[in-house]
């Protein structure tokens, strides 16, 4: 575990993807987009029929969210990561269309971990649960689709100095692996 | 007989969720403080450290502790002379959930399970109900995740199996959950009763604080002796490596039928979340 703390910026810049290893610890600034399981489905739907997404997904950070409805006053209300595995049956085709990066909680499948080496993209993960604390650092909420979807709506975050650590990198490094194997007894 | 308006039940059941998904128990904070204290891996240090400024944010800023604010589990303990006025007691529970999912701008996360259509306001809420004797008449609201709900299973297990088939059972599914159900989790256990029976034991199991002793010995043995094989596997806090990966494992036993050992593991995240009033 490298203790240096790396500062980026999303979108990531690109070869950034690269220099990220299972187990930095990051702080990522920027902007983001949302999505969970209602929106997966939705952009998967219209990929495989050809049509264009109401937003890119090129080079962006998905962050897998459902956050709880904004009190006066905030953008935001708690925003904690959710569950990634539920995304893995969506999330090699949308890597396969330019998503740069993930972020949830749980381990990914290998057909995943193939998707991000072969093209390009990491996963980072956030401390679940943790809701009050990760909606400090999100400056500004906006949707950018499906706004009927309600807490599942894809929305643009702008997000200063969210602390994330990187799981799952392009090199076959895996936390959720590496992590349990060294305090198993 | 004691009289209760269902109207005073509604705004208790309000109170109850706001508190519930904002205030984590003294006794969780307490548990977590332990396992910081004792952690070995710096990330899984990392992460109990920011689960409990969470907790802290969460109490002063008035933000839910998770922006899962879950399905709303309510208990019910009714003394068998309280008398119920002011029009039906089931629809006043959902109108406390209704109300204190809008007003405290909860998380509405209830939907028909096949066309997905969410119901708006996070109703119906999920409601146990207990006859007791005396005139009692005492509310739990249990809001929970779907996180560590999804990684809960029941299991009929034939006689055969014994009681150590059933403790690798419960062991591996926790190996299996790894971060999935946001470690340090707390494991429930029902075993005995019939299918059904099974998992409201385990689910009740969630509700005793942690840092109690099961005054059954038999089942308090096998508690410490689930909490250390748990404790073992490695996964820690969030599944990233550690020891801490249980804060407790609180087990409820029934008797069952001859044919089956009907054993239920219901998961819960570290924000466990519970409160509980008395009218």
């Amino acid at each position: 575990m490298n203790n240096d703390v790396k500062h980026i910026v999303a979108p990531l810049e690109s070869g950034l993807v690269k220099e990220l290893r299972a187990g930095d610890k990051v702080l990522l600034s920027g902007t983001i987009i949302t999505g969970r399981d209602a929106a997966h489905k939705r952009m998967t739907d219209l990929i495989k029929a050809g049509e264009t997404l109401p937003f890119s997904i090129e080079g962006e950070i998905i962050y897998y969210v459902g956050p709880t409805p904004a009190p006066p006053g905030r953008p935001i209300g708690a925003a904690g990561p959710t569950t990634a595995y539920r995304m893995d049956a969506y999330a090699p085709l949308l890597i396969e269309h330019g998503l740069k990066g993930m972020i949830g909680k749980g381990r990914r499948s290998d057909a995943v971990k193939q998707a991000m080496a072969q093209w390009g993209a990491v996963y980072f993960t956030s401390v679940g649960g943790a809701g009050a604390l990760i909606s400090q650092c999100i400056k500004q909420a906006e949707f950018l689709a499906w706004e009927e979807l309600g807490t599942e709506a894809v929305r643009r975050l702008v997000v200063e100095g969210l602390p994330l650590i990187v799981a799952t990198d392009v090199h076959g490094g895996d936390l959720y692996i590496s992590g349990p194997a060294q305090y198993r007894r | 007989m004691k009289t209760i308006l269902v109207g005073d039940i509604t705004l208790a059941v309000k109170k109850l969720c706001m508190e519930a998904c904002t205030i984590l128990g003294d006794d969780v904070l307490q548990a977590l403080e332990r396992a910081h204290a004792s952690e070995e891996s710096p990330v899984g240090r990392e992460i109990l450290g920011r689960i409990i400024e969470n907790a802290h944010i969460a109490k002063t800023e008035n933000l839910p502790l998770c922006q899962d604010t879950g399905m709303a589990v309510i208990f019910l303990e009714i003394g068998q002379d309280v008398h119920f006025e002011g029009g039906s007691l089931t629809e006043a529970i959902h109108e406390g959930v209704r109300l204190g999912y809008g007003d405290g701008h909860l998380r509405k996360s209830v939907l028909h399970p096949i066309t997905r259509i969410n119901t708006g306001d996070n109703t119906p809420a999920v409601i146990h109900m207990e006859i007791v004797s005396g005139d009692r008449f005492r509310i739990t609201m249990a809001p929970k995740g779907f996180g560590s709900e999804n990684m809960s299973r029941v299991v009929m297990f034939p006689p055969s199996a014994g009681i150590d088939g059933v403790k690798e059972f419960i062991v591996q599914r926790v190996e299996e959950s790894g971060g999935n159900p946001c470690p340090p989790i707390v494991v429930g256990v029902g075993l005995g009763g019939t299918f059904e029976k099974a998992a409201l034991l385990a689910k009740k199991a969630l509700l005793r604080p942690l840092g109690t002793t099961n005054p059954d010995n038999l089942l308090a043995e096998l508690e410490n002796d689930l909490l250390e094989r748990i404790n073992s596997l490695g996964i820690g806090p969030m599944g990233l490596g550690g020891r801490t990966t249980a804060l407790a494992v609180h087990v409820n036993a029934y008797p069952t039928h001859i044919a089956s050992i009907p054993c239920a593991v219901n998961i819960q995240c570290h924000s466990s979340r519970h409160r509980e009033v008395e009218l």
